[in-house]
């Protein structure tokens, strides 16, 4: 009877991970579905301890539930705190967290299931693609905020990854083959894998990370579902295999909005070719513009577009952004954002940055949408954004990221670019938009200058 | 791997089915809501928690090393669990504010 409760529980779990996840692909229903799910999770686990059959000695549950007790408070504190900014980088230390989760099971079951071939074949599965999907969402989160600036590549990486995950699979089925009990090889093969996810993710530049904390968000859910598997544990399962399916679906779509296939990303890094491009990229004279000044360029435009990027973010210029729209909404100048489905670190990034300055849903326009807009506009303010503007996409079939889709602000009568410096941007490549004509920079921290620029704008009424 | 099939094939069934399930759940999601689904699916993946806990609840009381780790890893676990969907969560609070 209990066994049957147990079940009924962990199906109903399973469903309100479906229908959550259904709702969170909708904007309306999306934040019951995230609370929905989360329900789902809490039965779950509480069914996993309550029905446990068996005498498990009282230390034990205290372990548990401290674990669980700390587990709660110090992520529940971690979330609430984190500035929106810095969410992506969060999303992948929590993914990293649940990879290192299934990576532990996987370390102390093996001994239990030595000489079990089927059961080893799983642990030593989830455990390496959980120890991957730890170490490599690791040193995603530190190229998001910032600890490690560049991509790293060892010599002829490619082939040294691809042998070193040739030889993961080789070793992991030696130790099945063999039915080795031996620690050492289990601990070998641990190592290994964290090493593999570092170098999987130290050469692929920021710009990717999205994708590849997508991807590695998949591999978690593929670690939870061995977990599943060895533990005969259905929600497990469900849960771990919707997400792996999902987020391996949910990887590619981003890999099209930014129109480059998976291979390209893992493989054939952003800026593979740096050097030569910084060294023969467009070069001439920039035309520099102060606040003052474009505060009456602005003040006598009928139509404004502002394109986002994450300088913007990282400015935590969101604010002062909204303050330049209303008050050039005053004037009746007509102001949208356009954003690219690649703006920012992750996609959507600039939509949750936006909407927390309380910019109009209707206001930030698709790609799609706002391209043909750009011809019959005044001026186009970029504001820490780069590639997602850069005409090379376009033109230069020798860019590495020739053939992403990209803004046409070049078809407005006056561009405007804000940026810091003139420091290629995440693709580590020259941008000739800076030297056109039409071009000028407005140099500096988006917030210190944006304010400027707004109090330049009171002072013309 | 026949024999492997008649011994697991429930557990199979569920693997294939849900694999559909994920691609159809996600189809046609706008751009807008990348993050915070890849967020939510981040949250669920927490449910290896689950895992951890029967680890624990499977172990000897005086296998030290044992519970050592799994304890860490029912934190972890909880860290993700609890941390995804409060990240969100808390995406999704942007979205609602404009009305």
């Amino acid at each position: 009877m209990q066994i049957d409760i147990q079940h009924i529980i962990y199906l109903l779990a399973s469903v309100t991970f479906i229908l959550g996840l259904k709702m969170l692909s909708n904007a309306k229903t999306a934040k019951n579905g995230n609370l929905l799910a989360a329900g789902g999770m809490v039965a779950a686990i509480i069914t996993a301890i309550v029905f446990h059959e068996g005498a498990v000695s009282a230390v034990i549950y205290g372990l548990i539930f401290g674990a669980i007790v700390l587990g709660t408070v110090v992520g529940w504190l971690t979330a609430k705190r984190v500035q929106m900014t810095k969410m992506p980088e969060l999303v992948s230390l929590f993914n990293g967290m649940g990879g290192a989760c299934a990576a532990l099971i996987g370390l102390v079951e093996f001994h239990h299931n030595v000489g079990d071939s089927m059961s080893m074949t799983v642990i030593l599965a989830g455990m390496v693609i959980g120890s991957v999907s730890f170490s490599g969402s690791m040193i995603a989160w530190a190229k998001l905020n910032g600890k490690i600036k560049n991509a790293i590549r060892l010599p002829k990486y490619n082939i040294l990854n691809t042998l070193i995950l040739i030889s993961l699979f080789a070793y992991g089925a030696w130790i099945v083959w063999t039915g080795t009990g031996s620690e050492l090889h289990l601990y070998v093969l641990f190592v290994a894998a964290l090493g593999y996810g570092i170098l999987f993710v130290l050469p692929i530049g920021g710009a990717d990370m999205p994708v590849v904390i997508s991807l590695l968000n998949s591999f978690t859910g593929l670690a939870a579902a061995f977990g599943g598997f060895l533990y005969g544990n259905q929600v497990m399962l469900t849960g771990g295999i919707l997400v792996g399916s999902a987020g391996t679906l949910l990887t590619l779509v981003m890999c099209k909005a930014m129109n480059r296939p998976l291979f390209n990303v893992i493989f054939g890094a952003f800026g593979a070719g740096t050097e030569s491009v910084g060294e023969s990229g467009p070069q001439g004279s920039v035309r520099e513009v102060g606040p003052s000044d474009l505060a009456v360029q602005l003040n006598y435009s009928k139509k404004v577009i502002i394109v986002p990027g994450y300088g913007l973010a990282v400015a935590q210029a969101q604010h002062v952004i909204k303050e330049l729209e209303t008050i050039l909404e005053e004037r009746g100048v007509e102001v949208t954002y356009a954003i690219h489905p690649v703006a920012g670190r992750m996609p959507g990034h600039m939509n949750v940055l936006l909407a927390e300055s309380n910019v109009e849903y209707d206001k930030l326009k698709e790609m799609e949408d706002i391209n043909p807009e750009f011809s019959q506009t005044d001026v186009v303010l970029v504001v820490g954004a780069n590639d997602v503007v850069n005409p090379a996409a376009k033109n230069d079939p020798s860019s590495p990221i020739y053939g992403m889709p990209i803004l046409d602000v070049e078809n407005a009568k006056a561009c405007i670019v804000n940026k810091r410096s003139m420091n290629a941007g995440y693709a580590g490549i020259e941008n000739e938009l800076f030297f056109r004509d039409k071009t000028q920079m407005l140099f500096g921290d988006a917030k210190k200058v944006l304010t400027e620029l707004v109090t330049e704008l009171k002072a013309l009424d | 791997m026949i024999e492997f099939f008649t011994e697991n094939k429930d557990m199979i069934f569920i693997v294939i089915l849900m694999i559909f399930v994920g691609v159809e759940v996600i189809g046609k999601v706008p751009a807008v809501l990348h993050t915070p689904l890849m967020s939510g699916a981040n949250a669920i993946h927490g449910v290896v928690v689950v895992g951890a806990i029967l680890l624990m609840l499977n172990t000897e009381a005086d296998n030290y090393l044992a519970l050592g780790l799994g304890t860490v890893a029912v934190f972890l676990g909880t860290l993700n669990v609890v941390g995804g969907f409060v990240v969100t969560d808390r995406m999704l609070e942007m979205f609602k504010k404009r009305k």
